[in-house]
């Protein structure tokens, strides 16, 4: 049902597939005189054909992948306790074959700290953007489908939500809801909200136009069907890309708000707070800031590469 | 174009009005009484009583919200909690710093944004680019806060060349700006990269090429020109980005602006100063993005006759 009609060459078919299915969709059946010059692809092996092109790309799915089994045995793998664990010997010692990353001002380990903070700034991170992008999803999905006021209504919210800086909204958010983590992770989850619903409006707003879609109306589909089995598996692949990338920009969000003493409140070890932690001993000790700046940074580095990678893979404009 | 100009304004209306009550209800979803909050930890009962009156919280919503609203037109905000003094007072004081901050991280980012971004474009897959965009690809994933606690340890604790905290001098503006403008000058790059090399294949390009131009002029004069326009709503966006990136950066720095100002209203509950700071970046925002529009129907003939 995803098939474009009459394509003239199977890489033009394969590209026009992306568009309008999803990535990861079963192989459309393509008239097989069309594949004479390229070889049939069906749109996931023609993504991860591009995909494995781009080193840095792999690499940073690969780290991330990592990351998460980081993140998931994290209590159990760290050498030390991350908040209970003291070495009143070595405060504020600099990185050691004992402790990797060296020792805080209090004497923890930095090293297990690091490790249990990922699991804090990874579920930040996931939670808030799939929150933000299913509802988003559904309010663009339902306002690109039958427009009128609908449209107007979600539109207008949207440009509501972004007339605050998102850091504003978050702050305020959290001043109405108090500290902590899960209200954080709240406030980045509405101001992704907005993003997304533009976002799969405007591919549902162009796809609308595109002849399957006529031909399953004319056939009868009801709405629910039409939206949800032909328009949103269309928006999957640029829904894909924005994730991506957002989800590292809600990890710096989250961070940020933690830093300014609103997210984790000590002594839990999320990155940003104990940067916030780390800015009173910062002439003694440099290097108990310098381990979760590197954490953050490297771990939006990954999500970064790999969104950048996997928009080249998935752009049909990219095609040649 | 002046059409347009009235019917961008008229639309500001809506989204302001939702705003402004957005804000005028933030106080009534604080949680506790911001009649017991604005009387201190002390007052008793008639006091509190005293103090509602005086802020008007025992009126009806409505009657509340027209108070509110022609108050904030005529720049009314009450008093501080925690200073006592009025809120646009405070504010006034602190404007200035935040203003000039946040335009000089724009100023070199810009510059220095579309510079990389051109650079990338023209050398492309080449070294010049690698080096570009690895570089902007950090500068979009380093976090501001780690950025500037990093800066001011190597520059100001290390080689005592800047200083730490305040805004007194050019001086004390460098490690702040840069810190600011790292992200949007990162982000800048990419964009003017991507919307360059699409312009570079245009016909027009090839035919100046052909026509036996110096490839500068063709990148300067015929290049530069059409790949402003996305350029320029990037850059627009970028400043909303850049007043909310700044409440972090002045944390870092303890920047006597309006962002410091704004954190520590959260922390004490100071909900007058908070109200005021929301409405006041908003609109900021609000009116940049129309500035922006307005620039963009500017050099785009194309949309302001749509």
């Amino acid at each position: 049902m995803t098939t474009p009609n009459a394509p003239e060459s199977a890489d033009r078919a394969v590209a026009a597939a992306h568009t309008v299915s999803t990535a990861g969709a079963a192989a459309p059946s393509l008239p097989a005189n069309l594949a004479a010059s390229t070889r049939m692809r069906t749109p996931m092996a023609e993504f991860w054909r591009k995909f494995k092109r781009q080193k840095l790309a792999l690499f940073a799915g690969v780290f991330i992948i990592a990351l998460v089994l980081v993140a998931i045995l994290a209590p159990w793998i760290v050498p030390y306790d991350a908040e209970n664990f003291f070495d009143y010997d070595a405060l504020n010692s600099p990185p050691t074959a004992k402790h990797w990353f060296g020792v805080d001002s209090l004497g923890r380990d930095i090293f297990s700290r690091i490790l249990v903070g990922a699991r804090i700034s990874l579920a930040a991170g996931f939670v808030s953007v799939a929150i933000g992008a299913v509802i988003g999803a559904i309010l663009g999905l339902l306002a690109g489908y039958y427009e009128g006021w609908w449209d107007r209504c979600v539109m207008r919210m949207s440009d509501v939500l972004f007339a605050f800086p998102g850091i504003l909204l978050a702050i305020g958010i959290v001043a109405i809801l108090g500290n902590g983590m899960i209200n954080v992770i709240m406030a980045v989850a509405v101001f992704s909200v907005p993003a997304f619903a533009r976002l799969v409006r405007g591919n549902v707003l162009a796809l609308k136009q595109q002849t399957y879609i006529e031909a399953v109306r004319s056939i009868g589909a009801p709405d629910r069907v039409i939206m949800l089995r032909h328009l949103l598996p269309g928006t999957v692949s640029s829904v894909v890309v924005y994730l991506t990338m957002r989800i590292g920009t809600s990890i710096i969000t989250a961070a940020s708000l933690s830093f300014l003493g609103m997210g984790a409140q000590p002594p839990t070890p999320e990155w940003g707070a104990m940067l916030n932690e780390a800015r009173s001993d910062m002439l003694n000790a440099p290097h108990v800031a310098l381990f979760p700046s590197l954490a953050i940074f490297v771990t939006v580095l990954a999500f970064n590469l790999l969104g950048d990678g996997l928009r080249d893979a998935l752009d049909p404009k990219l095609d040649n | 174009m002046y059409r347009y100009l009235l019917k961008r304004l008229l639309g500001l209306i809506p989204t302001l009005l939702i705003v402004a009550v957005l804000v005028f209800g933030f106080v009534h979803m604080l949680p506790g009484d911001p009649a017991r909050l604005a009387a201190g930890p002390e007052a008793g009962p008639e006091t509190i009583e005293l103090v509602r009156k005086d802020l008007g919280l025992d009126l009806p919503l409505h009657q509340q919200f027209v108070r509110f609203f022609s108050n904030a037109l005529q720049g009314d905000f009450g008093k501080s909690i925690r200073t006592k003094r009025p809120v646009s007072q405070e504010i006034a004081e602190r404007f200035g710093p935040t203003f000039w901050l946040t335009v000089m991280a724009m100023a070199w980012s810009v510059v220095l944004g579309m510079f990389l971004g051109i650079v990338s474009a023209v050398w492309r897959n080449q070294w010049p680019d690698r080096l570009g965009m690895t570089l902007a690809v950090s500068g979009i994933s380093f976090p501001s806060f780690a950025l500037g606690m990093l800066l001011m340890q190597y520059f100001s604790v290390k080689l005592g060349w800047l200083p730490t905290v305040g805004a007194d001098s050019w001086k004390h503006y460098v490690l702040p700006s840069l810190t600011l403008g790292a992200a949007v000058a990162a982000v800048m790059a990419r964009f003017t990269r991507s919307s360059f090399i699409d312009i570079l294949k245009e016909d027009y390009v090839r035919t100046a090429r052909a026509k036996g131009l110096k490839e500068t002029v063709v990148v300067i004069k015929h290049g530069l020109r059409n790949a402003m326009i996305p350029v320029v709503t990037m850059m627009g966006l970028q400043f909303g980005f850049l007043l909310g990136g700044s409440i972090v950066v002045e944390v870092v720095f303890n920047w006597p602006g309006m962002g410091r100002l704004l954190v520590d209203a959260v922390e004490m509950r100071d909900y007058p100063i908070i109200q005021a700071l929301v409405l006041l970046f908003s609109l900021e925002f609000i009116l940049i993005n129309l500035v922006v529009d307005l620039l963009y129907a500017w050099i785009n003939p194309t949309i302001r006759y749509r």
